[in-house]
């Protein structure tokens, strides 16, 4: 019998990987940005299939959504002729493949260190697993639901989750987007 | 369902239970579709006919105009399909089946009845909006790869469109997900059970401004009048569309009803109690029904049903609500659909959500100081899981004990009491 978890996994990582590969090859910027969201979305798929269907919406709305942005720039870049193509040198091509085979090798590196992973596949529905995103939420705003039970008051208060990372973070961001919106103003003449 | 089936196969054959079960729901799915597009295309014609008072669409056409949809999809059909010279030839033939993927998975997670889902996910409300966000990249493609001005203009003015009112939409969303603790559609549906007053339109004043403030932002990321402006016949000769003809055209069509639907049925299930009617009839009908046994569940299903024809009779009248409004106002300038979403619905979401998230606070403080005060959480003084006991105590002194079936794994203390 086929195992169906291995299946489409299988399915979505060559989907995702050669979709990769046709946002390198490809010399439209528009179709490259077309790749790169149909990688992105196998990507998440496989985040569907291990059962992290917040991860998945997740990667659906930031990274597929943002790419769209991309694809907005892309279209408007090309604007001034039809259909412009990207011609990239030689030298680009030696120095791209050399940063990343470098980066796969780690990446392979690190894959086959983990010892559990090298276990055979456990059945689909162990690896199915419910998740609650209320616990991600409430770990942000600094009480980790996972942590209650333990016997430290500290660690057990809740004191243990990432508000300080997640204030940061939106602060951050917040100034990125007024910045934003400063630099993209409606410049007023002056009477 | 296919758990339920899956007992009786031998264990080596059970994936063909799995894959039959899927493919009946994706067929249900796509029958529904494809119904609701043809249906809602006449609907289109009779409404804009009463209201604009055009007489071709209120005359003729048999019985009730019902033949003019089969005509128009066989002349559709018939029709040359058309790829223009200049055209990027492959994202040109792509593009249509991106927004009718798209605005289709989007119905994979919303739920018709009580559990009668084809994907039941716990972050159902966040998958739905992502995954309608796609749609718009299928337009943004099409008028990209026509090689033509219009459609590019059509594609530009779509992606400024939708990629600003997704913030409004999604702060809209926010609050029925707050006060129902939950992005599981069939738990927020299942909280709202009883009378039409247990709605969260009728939570408190913020949900009821919240829900016609979604309506709005729904019609913008659907594309309809006035927010049209990516087809706009009158200025861009249709848009995105102009270079599309015959079958590629009514799948860009099929895909708008599509997504008006999912939408108009998210907010159902939001906002206006989604399959549960304005009297409870089907609860009424399990309680007279024995406590278990075949009659028990022919009831529960029978009601289940009920309350599917009462959630597509409210999904048909939000769509039928677009096509009032659409019919009757005329086109926004593009200025016009900017300053209305960044001036008025953005800030106007954001107090509601403010607004919801006070009352809803103030509301378990006074019922809290009312009853006798809930169990404390055990080993914890931080405020947020007590502000979530808290909500949940208030939550269910309002609607009482609803028959409602968790699926959530549960970890921690206070999850411990959660309804069952």
């Amino acid at each position: 019998m086929i195992n169906w978890h291995s299946f489409f996994f299988l399915l979505f990582a060559l989907l995702s990987g050669g979709f990769a590969i046709g946002v390198v090859v490809s010399g439209n910027i528009v179709r490259m940005a077309c790749y790169l969201v149909a990688s992105l979305g196998a990507v998440a798929g496989l985040f569907f299939l291990a059962g992290a269907d917040f991860l998945g919406s997740m990667q659906l709305m930031v990274y597929v959504g943002g790419t769209m942005v991309l694809l907005v720039f892309g279209v408007m870049l090309t604007a001034s002729g039809p259909f412009v193509s990207l011609k990239t040198g030689g030298g680009q091509w030696i120095l791209a493949t050399i940063v990343g085979c470098a980066l796969l090798a780690v990446l392979l590196k690190t894959a086959v260190s983990v010892d559990e992973w090298m276990q055979p596949a456990p059945a689909a529905e162990q690896i199915a697993t419910e998740e609650d995103p209320r616990e991600l939420g409430l770990g942000l705003v600094g009480v980790r639901v996972d942590r209650l039970q333990q016997e430290d008051e500290t660690l057990a208060g809740g004191m243990a989750g990432y508000l300080l990372p997640f204030e940061i973070v939106s602060v951050h961001l917040l100034v990125v987007l007024i910045g934003a919106a400063f630099l993209a103003r409606a410049k007023r003449r002056k009477p | 369902m296919a758990e339920y089936l899956a007992q009786f196969i031998n264990a080596d054959w059970q994936w063909i239970v799995y894959v039959g079960v899927a493919l009946v729901s994706c067929v249900l799915l796509l029958a529904l579709v494809a119904t609701a597009a043809a249906a809602f295309t006449w609907a289109e014609r009779k409404v804009s006919a009463r209201i604009q008072d055009r007489l071709g669409p209120t005359r003729r056409g048999g019985r009730f105009g019902w033949l003019q949809s089969p005509a128009d999809g066989l002349k559709l059909i018939c029709k040359e399909d058309i790829i223009p010279a200049g055209a990027d030839r492959i994202l040109f033939r792509l593009a249509p089946y991106i927004s009718f993927c798209a605005s289709f998975c989007v119905f994979l997670a919303l739920p018709f009845a009580d559990n009668w889902v084809a994907l039941r996910l716990n972050t159902a409300v966040f998958f739905m909006l992502a995954v309608a966000g796609l749609e718009v990249f299928g337009t943004i493609l099409g008028g990209y790869a026509s090689g033509a001005k219009w459609s590019l203009y059509g594609a530009m003015r779509e992606a400024a469109q939708v990629v600003s009112y997704e913030i409004p939409l999604g702060l809209c969303v926010l609050v029925p997900v707050m006060i129902a603790g939950t992005m599981d559609l069939v738990e927020i549906g299942g909280q709202q059970a009883g009378w039409f007053f247990h709605w969260n339109l009728f939570h408190d004043p913020f949900t009821f401004v919240t829900f016609w403030i979604f309506i709005t932002c729904a019609m913008a990321g659907t594309n309809r009048l006035p927010f049209d402006l990516a087809e706009a016949e009158s200025e861009l000769v249709a848009g995105f569309l102009t270079e599309y003809s015959g079958f590629r055209w009514s799948i860009f069509f099929m895909a708008e009803y599509a997504s008006m639907f999912a939408l108009c049925g998210l907010g159902a299930i939001l906002f206006l109690g989604g399959w549960n009617g304005p009297v409870p009839i089907g609860q009424w009908l399990v309680l007279l029904a024995p406590e278990s046994g075949l009659l028990h569940d022919a009831t529960v299903q029978f009601a289940n049903l009920l309350g599917m024809c009462n959630f597509i009779f409210k999904c048909v009248a939000g769509v039928i609500f677009m096509m009032w409004v659409r019919w009757t106002l005329p086109r926004m300038r593009i200025d016009q659909v900017m300053t209305t979403c960044l001036k008025y619905c953005v800030p106007l979401a954001s107090a509601m959500f403010l607004g919801a998230m006070l009352w809803t606070f103030a509301a378990s403080v006074v019922v809290n100081a009312r009853t006798e005060p809930p169990p404390s959480p055990p080993s914890t003084t931080a405020v947020a899981p007590r502000c979530y006991a808290l909500q949940k105590t208030a939550r269910e002194a309002e609607h009482g004990e609803e028959g409602n079936d968790g699926a959530g794994t549960r970890t921690s203390d206070e999850k411990g009491g959660r309804r069952q």
